[in-house]
C-alpha cells in the first residue's frame, strides 16, 4: 500500500537520514583518526593538531616496533591460549548445563534454574571471590584463574537452554526408543541441530576473553603471564612506552611513543574488526534469543 | 520431607546421565558463586589469613559502623548513585530513540549499514576504548583541539573532577549505543504490520503510528530493563573507572566498587571491611531490584519475576 508522503514527512525522513550520517560519522572516525595516525609519520603526528582525514605522511615504523616488542607477543600468546582453551572449556560446562536444565524428565530443573539465576541478582562480592581463588584454591598467578572462575554465565545459559527447549521433544524420545543414551543424544542430535546458537556462544565467550583484563590484574603476578589487554593497559593507560623506543633520541622518544600507542591500538583491534562482518549475522540472533527469554 | 525425597531417588534412578551431566554446572556454581556469599560473613569477623574464614574473631557490625561513620560514605556513595543516574538519564532513553529512529528508515540497504556501523564499539575492548579516551583527553589530543578550535581553553580534561562524569557517560554510550538497540529492534520486529496498515487507513500521521503503534509495542521490553538498571543501580561499570580515573578526580569518580578494589585488594588488604562495603552495595542492589519490580508490577503488569 503506497500512501503520498506529506512534506512534513519528507522532512521528518531527510533529518532522521542526516542524523544517521552524523551517527556514523561519530562513530567510525575515532577509529578513522587511530588508523591514520598510527601510519604517519612521528614527527609530523607531533606537530598536527586537530582532526586526521589522511595519514600524516606515511611510515610504519611504530608497527615494526609493536610487532616486534616482547610483551606485546607474549601477550598475544597468552591470550590464544585464554581465548581456546577458554571457550571450549565454557562451551562444555554451558552445554551440559542447558542440556540437562531444558529437559523436563529432570525433577531438580526448577530449583537449580532457580539458584543460578538468584547469583545473577546477588553474589559475595569481590572481595570473598579473590580470598576463595587466590587463597583457598590457589588458582593465583596461572592462566587457570583467568579460565576456571567464569566457566558459565548465567545469561548465556539462558539463551542456550531457550534454544535446546525449542528441539521437538518427540524426536529426542524417538531417538530414547531407538536405544541412544543421554549422552549420544545430546552430542548427535541436540548439539548438531544448535549449530547457531552455539556460533553465537563462541563468539560471547571468545570476544569476553579475548577482551578482559581485571581478572589478570587481580590474580597474575608474573609479567610473562600477563594477557595481551593487561600489556595493553600499560602501554595505552600508564604510558609506557619506554621499552619499544629505548634507541629512539631522547626527543624522538615521546613522538614515536605517541605512534606506538596509535599501532598498537591498531594491532589490538584489527583481529576483531576482520572478523566482525562474518559474525555479526550470528550475534544479532543471539541477542535476539535473550531478549525472547528474559 | 522424606516423601519429595524419595520422588526424587526414583528419579534419579530413571534418569541417572542427566543427573551425572547437571552435576559439572552445580558444582560450578556451588563453588564459585555460592561459596563466596558464604565467604562474606568475613565482613561480620576480623579475618585474617593465617585463622580462615571460620576461625577469625566475630566483631558484629563493627565494619559497617566504621565505613558508615568514614569520610568516605558519602563521597562513593554519592559518586556511584550521581554517575549512575546520568547512565540512567542518558544512557537508557538513547538506544530507545534510536531503534525508533532505525525502524523509520525506509532503504533497508541503509537502515543495515547503520546498524553494522553502530555495533562496532561494542567489540572493541574497555582498555583500547579508555586508551582512546586518555589519549584524546590530554592537553593536546583530539578533544582539546576541537575546543581550542571553537574558542575554548585546552587543558588536561582527565585531570578536572568537573569532567569525568561527562567523559565517562559519553564514551559509554558510544561504545554501547548501537549494541543496546539490537534488544529493542527484536521487540519492534514483533509488532503486527495489520495495526500499522489499519492507521493509515484511518489517516494517522507518521508520529502518530510512532506514538500510539511502535511505542507501546516495546514499552514490556523497556520496563523489563529499566528494572534491570534499577537492580544494578549501585553497580557502576567499575572496570572502566580504574581505567580512566586518577587521584586528581577521586572527588568525583570514585565510587563503591573501585573503593573495595583499591582498599581491599590494590593499595591495601582490608579484606574484612571492604566486604562489608561490598555487602552493603549488593544488599541495597537487591532491595532496589525488588522494589523497582513491585512497583512494575502494582503500575502496569510487566514484570522480571
Amino acid at each position: 500500500m503506497k500512501i503520498k508522503r506529506t512534506a512534513g514527512e519528507r522532512l521528518f525522513d531527510g533529518a532522521n537520514v542526516l542524523l544517521m550520517i552524523a551517527l556514523i560519522v561519530l562513530t567510525l572516525y575515532p577509529l578513522w583518526h587511530v588508523l591514520n595516525a598510527s601510519l604517519s609519520d612521528s614527527g609530523r603526528l607531533m606537530a598536527h593538531r586537530g582532526l586526521l582525514l589522511f595519514p600524516e605522511g606515511f611510515n610504519l615504523d611504530s608497527y615494526k616496533l609493536v610487532l616486534s616488542n616482547p610483551s606485546i607477543l607474549s601477550g598475544y600468546r597468552n591470550t590464544l591460549v585464554i581465548v581456546v582453551l577458554g571457550t571450549a572449556l565454557n562451551l562444555l560446562f554451558t552445554i551440559l548445563g542447558a542440556y540437562t536444565l531444558s529437559r523436563k524428565s529432570f525433577m531438580l530443573r526448577n530449583p537449580i534454574m532457580l539458584a543460578i539465576v538468584f547469583t545473577m541478582f546477588f553474589n559475595g562480592g569481590i572481595i570473598p571471590t579473590y580470598l576463595l581463588i587466590n587463597n583457598t584454591l590457589h588458582m593465583g598467578n596461572s592462566l587457570l584463574a583467568l579460565i576456571v572462575p567464569g566457566l558459565v554465565s548465567s545469561y548465556n545459559l539462558i539463551i542456550m537452554r531457550t534454544a535446546f527447549q525449542e528441539i521437538s521433544e518427540s524426536l529426542l524420545e524417538s531417538a530414547r526408543i531407538d536405544g541412544a543414551g543421554e549422552v549420544r543424544i545430546l552430542w548427535r542430535i541436540v548439539v548438531p541441530l544448535s549449530m547457531p546458537v552455539i556460533a553465537v556462544m563462541v563468539l560471547f565467550y571468545g570476544v569476553a576473553h579475548w577482551n578482559s583484563w581485571f581478572g589478570a590484574i587481580l590474580y597474575i603476578r608474573d609479567r610473562s603471564l600477563y594477557p595481551l589487554q593487561l600489556v595493553l593497559r600499560e602501554i595505552l593507560i600508564q604510558n609506557s612506552t619506554d621499552s619499544m623506543t629505548t634507541s629512539a633520541a631522547m626527543g624522538d622518544k615521546e613522538a614515536i611513543g605517541e605512534s606506538v600507542k596509535y599501532a598498537t591500538v591498531m594491532v589490538a583491534t584489527l583481529p576483531i574488526l576482520l572478523i566482525y562482518p562474518f559474525l555479526q549475522k550470528y550475534f544479532v540472533k543471539g541477542v535476539m534469543i535473550g531478549a525472547i527469554k528474559e | 520431607m522424606p516423601h519429595k525425597l524419595s520422588l526424587i531417588w526414583l528419579n534419579y534412578k530413571k534418569n541417572k546421565a542427566i543427573y551425572w551431566m547437571a552435576l559439572p554446572v552445580v558444582l560450578y556454581f556451588l563453588v564459585f558463586k555460592y561459596l563466596p556469599m558464604y565467604g562474606a560473613v568475613i565482613a561480620f569477623k576480623e579475618y585474617t589469613v593465617g585463622k580462615g574464614i571460620w576461625g577469625s574473631d566475630w566483631v558484629g557490625l563493627q565494619h559497617f559502623r566504621d565505613f558508615f561513620q568514614s569520610y568516605y560514605f558519602w563521597r562513593i556513595l554519592k559518586n556511584t548513585l550521581v554517575l549512575s543516574f546520568y547512565q540512567l538519564l542518558f544512557g537508557f532513553p538513547a538506544p530507545i530513540l534510536l531503534a525508533l529512529l532505525l525502524n523509520e528508515l525506509r532503504q533497508e540497504m541503509f537502515k543495515r549499514t547503520v546498524q553494522t556501523v553502530s555495533y562496532i564499539p561494542h567489540f572493541i575492548s574497555i582498555v583500547v576504548i579508555c586508551g582512546m579516551v586518555v589519549d584524546f583527553s590530554s592537553r593536546d589530543g583530539l578533544f582539546n583541539s576541537i575546543i581550542t578550535f571553537f574558542g575554548g581553553e585546552s587543558s588536561a580534561l582527565l585531570s578536572d573532577p568537573g569532567n569525568f562524569r561527562t567523559i565517562y557517560t559519553a564514551s559509554s554510550i558510544w561504545q554501547e549505543l548501537g549494541f543496546s538497540t539490537i534488544i529493542y529492534l527484536a521487540a519492534l520486529s514483533g509488532i503486527n504490520p495489520e495495526l500499522y496498515d489499519a492507521s493509515k487507513v484511518d489517516g494517522a500521521s507518521r508520529i502518530r503510528q510512532v506514538w500510539h503503534i511502535t511505542l507501546p509495542g516495546i514499552i514490556p521490553m523497556i520496563v523489563i530493563l529499566l528494572i534491570l538498571r534499577i537492580g544494578g543501580l549501585m553497580e557502576i561499570g567499575f572496570e572502566k573507572i580504574i581505567l580512566l580515573y586518577n587521584p586528581n578526580v577521586y572527588d568525583t569518580a570514585d565510587v563503591i566498587s573501585t573503593f573495595v578494589y583499591r582498599k581491599g585488594i590494590s593499595e591495601s588488604a582490608e579484606f574484612s571491611y571492604t566486604t562489608a562495603v561490598g555487602l552493603f552495595q549488593s544488599v541495597i542492589n537487591f532491595i532496589l531490584l525488588i522494589g523497582a519490580n513491585r512497583l512494575s508490577k502494582a503500575v502496569s503488569d510487566n514484570k522480571l519475576f
